[in-house]
């Protein structure tokens, strides 16, 4: 009964896989400094910009593949993928320049309508498959209030100057290898900006669609909430089911001025691959917050259930006296997925705050870890930290693992961390089951629970679509 | 009407119920005693279907319909429910969540729709003040911080929200005290119907004082040795099992 389960569940379970059927420009594969010129000259990008894609990329070659995360990484051809696949493209120029009734279709099908008069409630979307911005919505009345929403292509064309001043500052391209892969091929991603005083009237959300075969994608978000500002931003992503892996690898960069805040939530549920670990995407990314102001404050919530690998560890550094920072993470693996996830908490300021509450949650054979530093400076003077990090194993052929590293330079910090590992009983099960509740359901009302400290962070809409994506991950986990 | 014809089964490999027969007809009330280890429990346990158990032959039908071929959650929507002897901690899922998917399922299972949630909310009042059970612990995780007795409270509390129609109460009356046991069994008995039928698994006569059985069978090495009606439980409580043992 449970194989046959697993399999219904393989079959049903990612609904999101269909493949969109339209007509998409893609560069041929390779990557070389042509390519890397050949990208920006398509973007119409100016000449500053060029030379920064240039720089990183000549770091990037100079370095080799990290191999530290508790992964099992494929190799990956990097000359064996296109960087540029553009589904707006008109196959003739002369057409009107309208969107692809395919692609409103497909972001239809997602749950994200593209048509303003059919939106979501009170949130602003910006559309973006595989390369391409596909549309963004409500631009023009956010625009009232002197807000910035758009694709980073777009900010490029029309506010070079406030690109140009982030870009680069929170995640700097030598930052590490995939982020210096991201400074020199990214595509399009989200621009936001907050202006002085000015709270954001509304959800901003970007929707990643990976479409095209054989392309990475290389998101690049950047936000930046200037003074008193505030902003709630939601992501989320989903790809079809293809038997070769796909790469996605992204920045997120944040910049929060004095006594702003930013709420940055991520529900990640990219094609996981198969039962049998075939395909999936990898999912490799850094994101970082600088809390530059005085009392700023930011945090992170993600609810990772896809992708075949996920690497990466939404961090925040903690430079504003007094400024707050927080994680929240439920990170779910299945199958053959492996997660290497947590988050690096850097006070550099006075009276500095952080909390950290990451939930695992391992199934089938999946390997799930959490990895995390808390650094306290030397001048942060009554930093203080809060670490829990707690882990669910579902079966017994799955693995968790906790990384925390601490250092702490100022005696007068306070850093704690907590973590648990637990695991659905038998016993537990049959409890539910003998209530008349079938063993999914058991499952997805434990790990519901065990995750709600993390789900009731996530804004209303989310939190309910988050909690059903809890459920449908792990169908079939218990069997 | 439960019939249980023959019925053996294995855990671990170790034979431990060697041919069970015993049928309770519904509305009737069967104590079962017996030593510790003599399979009382397992039988319970087989009954409502736990996978641990394996039924190794004969058979058991639920008012005719075939139980062994049901599973566990089957089993209890078709009206079966069992006090647990431990009652198991669900750390995160509030008892509210709890009995909402226990109602639901078993509204699903008649093709009902799902309760509304006002109504379910004052059906929990009531059901609650029958057990005379804390406000406080109806939102509290399951069972998680409750002490040996309010564990057993809350078993009967959620008997009376499922209403089943076959009860098993295994070792309900362990860890109460004397006015918790009589709350609980009150409540059992309120919450009975003239066609409500259960066994009841005790060491002792007490309980049986609130709830009176029909019959009472004794188990012991995997076989029912013996059955009589309430007297044979007073003798039992006075005299123990041996008498019984070298009877046989």
């Amino acid at each position: 009964m449970a194989n046959e389960f697993v399999k219904k569940v393989a079959e049903e379970k990612y609904k999101f896989g269909f493949t969109t059927d339209v007509h998409t420009e893609i560069i041929d594969k390779g990557l070389n400094e042509d390519v890397v010129r050949l990208i920006s000259s398509k973007k119409g990008e100016p000449e500053w910009l060029l030379d920064f894609r240039l720089k990183a990329f000549k770091y990037w070659k100079s370095q080799k593949q990290p191999e530290w995360g508790h992964l099992k990484l494929p190799e990956i051809d990097y000359q064996d993928i296109s960087y540029y696949a553009d589904p707006t493209k008109k196959k003739d120029n002369s057409q009107p320049k309208e969107i692809d009734p395919e692609l409103m279709k497909t972001f239809d099908k997602l749950g994200i309508p593209l048509e303003e008069r059919m939106a979501l409630s009170g949130m602003a979307v910006d559309a973006v498959m595989d390369s391409v911005s596909v549309k963004t919505t409500f631009k023009e009345k956010l625009a009232e209030k002197n807000i910035i929403f758009c694709s980073i292509s777009e900010a490029v064309r029309n506010y070079p100057e406030l690109v140009r001043k982030h870009l680069g500052s929170v995640v700097p391209y030598r930052d590490n290898y995939f982020a210096a892969l991201n400074s020199a091929v990214f595509s399009d991603g989200s621009f936001v900006y907050i202006p002085a005083n000015t709270r954001c009237p509304m959800e901003l959300s970007t929707y990643f669609r990976i479409n095209a075969r054989n392309t990475g994608q290389f998101e690049r978000t950047l936000i930046v909430c200037e003074e008193g500002g505030y902003v709630s931003y939601l992501e989320g992503c989903t790809a079809p089911m293809r038997d070769e892996n796909q790469l996605h690898a992204a920045i997120v960069e944040i910049v929060v001025m004095d006594n702003a805040e930013v709420k940055y939530s991520t529900v990640q549920n990219w094609y996981p691959g198969d039962e049998k670990g075939k395909g999936g995407v990898l999912n490799l990314v850094t994101k970082r917050g600088l809390l530059k102001g005085h009392n700023s404050k930011l945090s992170w919530t993600q609810v990772e259930t896809g992708s075949a690998i996920t690497w990466k560890y939404p961090s925040c550094v903690l430079q504003g006296d007094d400024s707050q920072a927080e994680f929240y993470s439920v990170a779910v693996t299945n199958n053959y997925q492996q997660a290497d996830t947590g988050t690096k908490m850097v006070h550099l300021g006075k009276r500095t705050k952080s909390t950290i509450i990451s939930k695992g949650i391992s199934a089938g054979k999946s390997e799930n870890s959490y990895r995390g530093l808390v650094k306290v400076g030397k001048n942060a003077d009554g930093a203080r930290n809060y670490s829990s990090c707690d882990s669910l194993l579902l079966g017994s052929l799955c693995g968790a693992h906790t990384f925390p590293y601490m250092d702490v330079n100022n005696n007068t910090a306070t850093v704690e961390h907590e973590a648990t590992t637990s695991k659905i009983s038998e016993d537990q099960l049959l409890y539910c089951n003998q209530r008349g509740i079938s063993t999914e359901e058991a499952v997805g009302l434990i790990v519901n629970g065990y995750a709600k400290d993390v789900i009731n962070k996530l804004p209303m809409e989310f939190a309910v679509e988050a909690q059903k994506l809890l459920s449908v991950s792990l169908e079939g986990a218990v069997g | 009407m439960l019939e249980i014809k023959n019925l053996h089964a294995i855990v671990a490999e170790k034979e431990i119920l060697k041919g069970v027969d015993l049928t309770v007809n519904d509305g009737e009330i069967h104590a079962l005693m017996g030593t510790n280890g003599a399979g009382k429990s397992t039988l319970s346990k087989v009954i409502v279907g736990d996978p641990s158990y394996q039924v190794t032959e004969g058979s058991i039908t639920f008012n005719g319909a075939d139980l062994l071929s049901m599973n566990t959650e089957e089993r209890a929507n078709a009206g079966i429910f069992m006090s647990f002897q431990q009652p198991i901690e669900i750390p995160g899922v509030s008892m509210a969540n709890f009995l909402k998917a226990a109602v639901n399922a078993k509204r699903k299972s008649q093709g009902l729709e799902p309760m509304k949630a006002s109504e379910f909310l004052s059906m929990m009042r009531e059901r609650r003040k029958l057990v005379e059970m804390d406000n406080k612990l109806i939102n509290r995780s399951v069972n998680e911080g409750f002490s040996g007795g309010e564990r057993k409270r809350n078993e009967i509390f959620q008997m009376a929200m499922l209403e089943p129609t076959f009860c098993i109460l295994d070792e309900t009356d362990s860890g109460l005290d004397v006015d918790a046991l009589r709350i609980v069994a009150e409540g059992f008995n309120k919450l009975r119907k003239p066609d409500t039928s259960a066994i009841i698994i005790t060491h002792y006569q007490r309980l049986l004082d609130y709830i009176k059985p029909d019959f009472v069978h004794v188990l012991l090495d995997g076989k029912i040795v013996k059955t009589g009606g309430p007297e044979l439980a007073r003798q039992i409580e006075d005299n123990g099992f041996d008498w019984i043992k070298q009877s046989i």
